[in-house]
Formats: structure tokens, C-alpha cells, sequence
């Protein structure tokens, strides 16, 4: 396993409940903790694979028994205060807030539209050839977890290591997440969409005919 | 400094205990120190409370239904097909449309976290983002169906997409029968949020 949030094909949750489309957050403050997030991400201080890398460092105790955006929440002042943008004893109470030399870059309302209109697409130029087409046949790495830093962020979840799939699609050139969230470069490789039937993952598939597909990144595959 | 979040050392922990407050505390904190202005926070709300959500998918899978040219260009490319209709932007950067048929249906998933494509559906409902539907999804997706009310044909293969990366997955539901002859928006009312993720299905007209 890697961590306590890659969770895919875990035994033991209860049901699924569904909501109807009306209710979009369910507290006021799920409101602000997702804005507050979204706004300091914009002071430049961490990219998204950091702050997904902050939520699952997480103690596991902490993120089965935090609720989505306190999970959010916990990340992002776990990172405020590892990128030293606030102190802990500001975040304790302890110190009276001073100002920030970054009070600049702090996203003002009329800049909100564009920012969330330009997003952050993750595709670039990358000089790292694709090794695969549609059709090929391929292997994931055995080893769920980041082969640069040891307990690092990977996105390859643990149901699919070591399991034999097809390429469906390649989507181009994209970040490389297990470097860029280490603030080692954003690495940019081939990302697949890689096929895997669900007998190939699964002891008791509920279908002979299902598949599950993940976006993979070159350095997660091999030939068979 | 590949080390930047000890195992060990959570500053989180200093917030209040109680959410509510743990966010007020943050909010209080930052906007002291310049670094968020609250005023900003009120537009992000406002944006995907009630300018940005599932209607804008709603939209396109309408038109995918209507016209066949729009389909095609749609299950080439989506990102630049729905950039047109006005739809970008932060986790919507890189789209993909996948069409239900007969023989097979799609189901979006995100395991490892919560991605999902925000300029076409807005915020993901809380199911969405629960333990259980990350963790059962990819290995019992009929049994997850059916607590959404679904029963698929047994020659129906599902086929789940677990949204490990940036691209972001749309699910054409297939159009309901009965439904020949309807305008657009008149179609794009039978599209359910949920059909667009894959655990429901078009309603009937």
C-alpha cells in the first residue's frame, strides 16, 4: 500500500448515498474552506501535486476521521506553514499575525474569474518519447509508490501495481506528478490511459467483461 | 527538500479542534496577514454555487444527442469542442467525452482523491468524495448501480475510469427513447448530474 488515501477496492465501507443536484456544499464553512484553498494556492507558494501530497501525509487517523474539506484545511495549513508563509505560533494563537511580504500576490475578487478560467492544464512540451501506442500491451510498475522519493506522492494506486493492461489512449505530454511534488521539476513524460480488465485486479470480478481504465505516466509501465 | 511535510510534525494541529472554527481561525489569520482578501473568497463561492454546475454539462451532452457533427468533434477532442461553449478552466483543463452504448457503460471515479470536471458539473456531490464509492467503485460498480437505483443488462460491460491524472472524464448517457423530436434545451433537462458521472442514467421524457 502507499497511503492511507489510496483506497481503491478497499473491503468494508458501507453504501453509497446518493444526493440530488440541489445541495452543493453542506455547511457554510465547506464554503470558505474550499475557497480559502483555492486562493492560497494562488500565491504561488506550492503546486497542485503538493497540496494533494499535504492531504494524504496526513496521519491516517486523522484522515479517516476528518471530513473532505477538513482534510483540505488541514492540508493547506500544514503547507503554510512548511513553505513559511505563517509561523506556527501565528497559527496557534500565539503571535500576533504580521504582515506577509507575499500580501501582493493575495487573489483580489476581480481577479477571481480569470484565474479560475485559465485553470493550470498540466500538458507540455516534454523530449521523453512515447514507448507506447493504442493497442500495445503494457505492465505497471510492481510497486505502488514513488520511485524517486522514498514515501513520496505517486498516482498509481496500489489495486492496480503489477497488473497487465492495454493502452486505450495516449493524452500527451504531461507533468510528472512524483517529481513535481517534491519540488523536483515538473518532468513532464507520455500519460496513457491504460485498460485493465477487472479480472486482471480483482479475484471475484462482478463481470467477465468489465474493465477499469487509469491515466498512467510512462515511468509507471513497462512491456510485458 | 523532498521532505517538506513530516510524518510527525502536523501544524494543522494547532487550529481549534471544531471545523467551523479551525476555517474561521485560518480566515482571520490570513486575512491579517494580507494574504487572502475575503471579498475574493465570496466571488469563488458565488462562482461555483450558482454560476458553474451540472446544467453546463447538461448542455453539451444535449447537443451530442442532436447533432451527429457535434458528437464526432466531441469524442475527438472535448477540451477544445466545449472551450467554444464557453466551458474551461481549473479542472477542466484536459476533457474527455466517453459515450454510453449498449455495450458498454462508463463510470467516473476519482480513488485517490476527488478529481472531477468542474467547469462542466461544478463541485462533486458528497458521494462523490466518500470513502465508499473511492473504494467500491472500481471493484463492485454494479453493486454501487444498484444503490443508485441502476440495474444494467448483463451484456452491458462496465467500464470505470479512475481519474488518476489531469484529464477529467464527461459520460454521454444514451438518449432515452421517446425523446425524438425534442429541441435542446428540452433534452438537456432529461441529463442528470449523475448520468454525466455514469451512476444514473438519462430520465425519461
Amino acid at each position: 500500500m502507499t497511503r492511507v488515501h489510496d483506497m481503491g477496492g478497499r473491503f468494508g465501507d458501507g453504501a453509497v448515498t446518493p444526493e440530488g443536484e440541489d445541495v452543493v456544499f453542506h455547511a457554510d464553512w465547506h464554503r470558505r474552506a474550499l475557497a480559502l484553498t483555492l486562493a492560497t494556492g494562488t500565491l504561488g507558494k506550492w503546486n497542485i501535486d503538493v497540496s494533494r501530497h499535504a492531504r494524504e501525509c496526513l496521519a491516517p487517523t486523522d484522515y479517516m476521521r476528518f471530513s473532505y474539506y477538513e482534510k483540505w484545511i488541514a492540508g493547506v495549513a500544514d503547507m503554510l506553514v512548511a513553505r513559511g508563509v505563517v509561523s506556527r505560533e501565528e497559527l496557534s494563537g500565539e503571535a500576533a499575525p504580521t504582515p506577509s511580504p507575499l500580501a501582493e500576490k493575495a487573489l483580489k475578487a476581480p481577479q477571481v474569474a480569470g484565474v479560475l478560467a485559465r485553470g493550470g492544464p498540466a500538458d507540455r512540451p516534454s523530449d521523453v518519447t512515447p514507448l507506447f501506442a493504442p493497442g500495445d500491451a503494457v505492465v505497471t510498475r510492481k510497486q505502488p509508490e514513488n520511485s524517486i522519493v522514498p514515501g513520496g506522492h505517486t498516482r498509481l494506486p496500489a489495486y492496480a501495481a503489477g497488473a497487465s493492461g492495454r493502452v486505450l489512449r495516449l493524452h500527451g505530454t504531461h507533468v510528472l506528478p512524483d517529481s513535481n511534488a517534491h519540488d523536483l521539476g515538473e518532468a513532464p513524460e507520455p500519460l496513457y490511459a491504460v485498460a485493465f480488465p477487472a479480472s486482471e485486479l480483482w479475484a471475484h470480478p462482478e463481470h467477465p467483461r468489465d474493465e477499469v481504465v487509469l491515466d498512467l505516466w510512462q515511468s509507471y509501465l513497462e512491456a510485458p | 527538500m523532498p521532505h517538506d511535510h513530516s510524518d510527525h510534525d502536523h501544524p494543522h494541529a494547532l487550529l481549534p479542534p471544531e471545523p467551523a472554527l479551525r476555517v474561521k481561525a485560518l480566515e482571520t489569520l490570513l486575512t491579517a496577514k494580507g494574504l487572502i482578501d475575503p471579498a475574493a473568497l465570496d466571488e469563488i463561492i458565488d462562482t461555483y454555487e450558482n454560476r458553474i454546475g451540472p446544467r453546463n454539462g447538461a448542455e453539451v451532452v444535449a447537443r451530442a444527442w442532436s447533432d451527429p457533427d457535434f458528437r464526432t468533434a466531441l469524442l475527438e477532442d472535448a477540451t477544445a469542442v466545449v472551450a467554444e461553449m464557453g466551458f474551461f478552466g481549473r479542472q477542466g483543463e484536459h476533457m474527455v467525452a466517453v459515450e454510453n452504448t449498449d455495450e458498454v457503460h462508463n463510470i467516473v471515479v476519482c480513488t485517490l482523491c476527488s478529481c472531477y470536471p468542474w467547469p462542466l458539473l461544478g463541485i462533486p456531490p458528497g458521494w462523490y468524495k466518500s470513502d465508499a464509492y473511492r473504494a467500491r467503485v472500481v471493484r463492485e460498480p454494479r453493486k454501487v448501480l444498484a444503490e443508485f437505483g441502476v440495474d444494467l443488462p448483463e451484456e452491458t460491460a462496465v467500464r470505470v475510469w479512475d481519474s488518476t491524472a489531469e484529464v477529467r472524464y464527461l459520460v454521454i448517457p444514451q438518449r432515452p427513447a421517446g425523446s425524438d423530436g425534442m429541441d435542446v434545451a428540452a433534452l438537456a433537462d432529461l441529463v442528470t448530474r449523475d448520468s454525466m458521472i455514469g451512476t444514473g442514467l438519462a430520465k425519461a421524457p
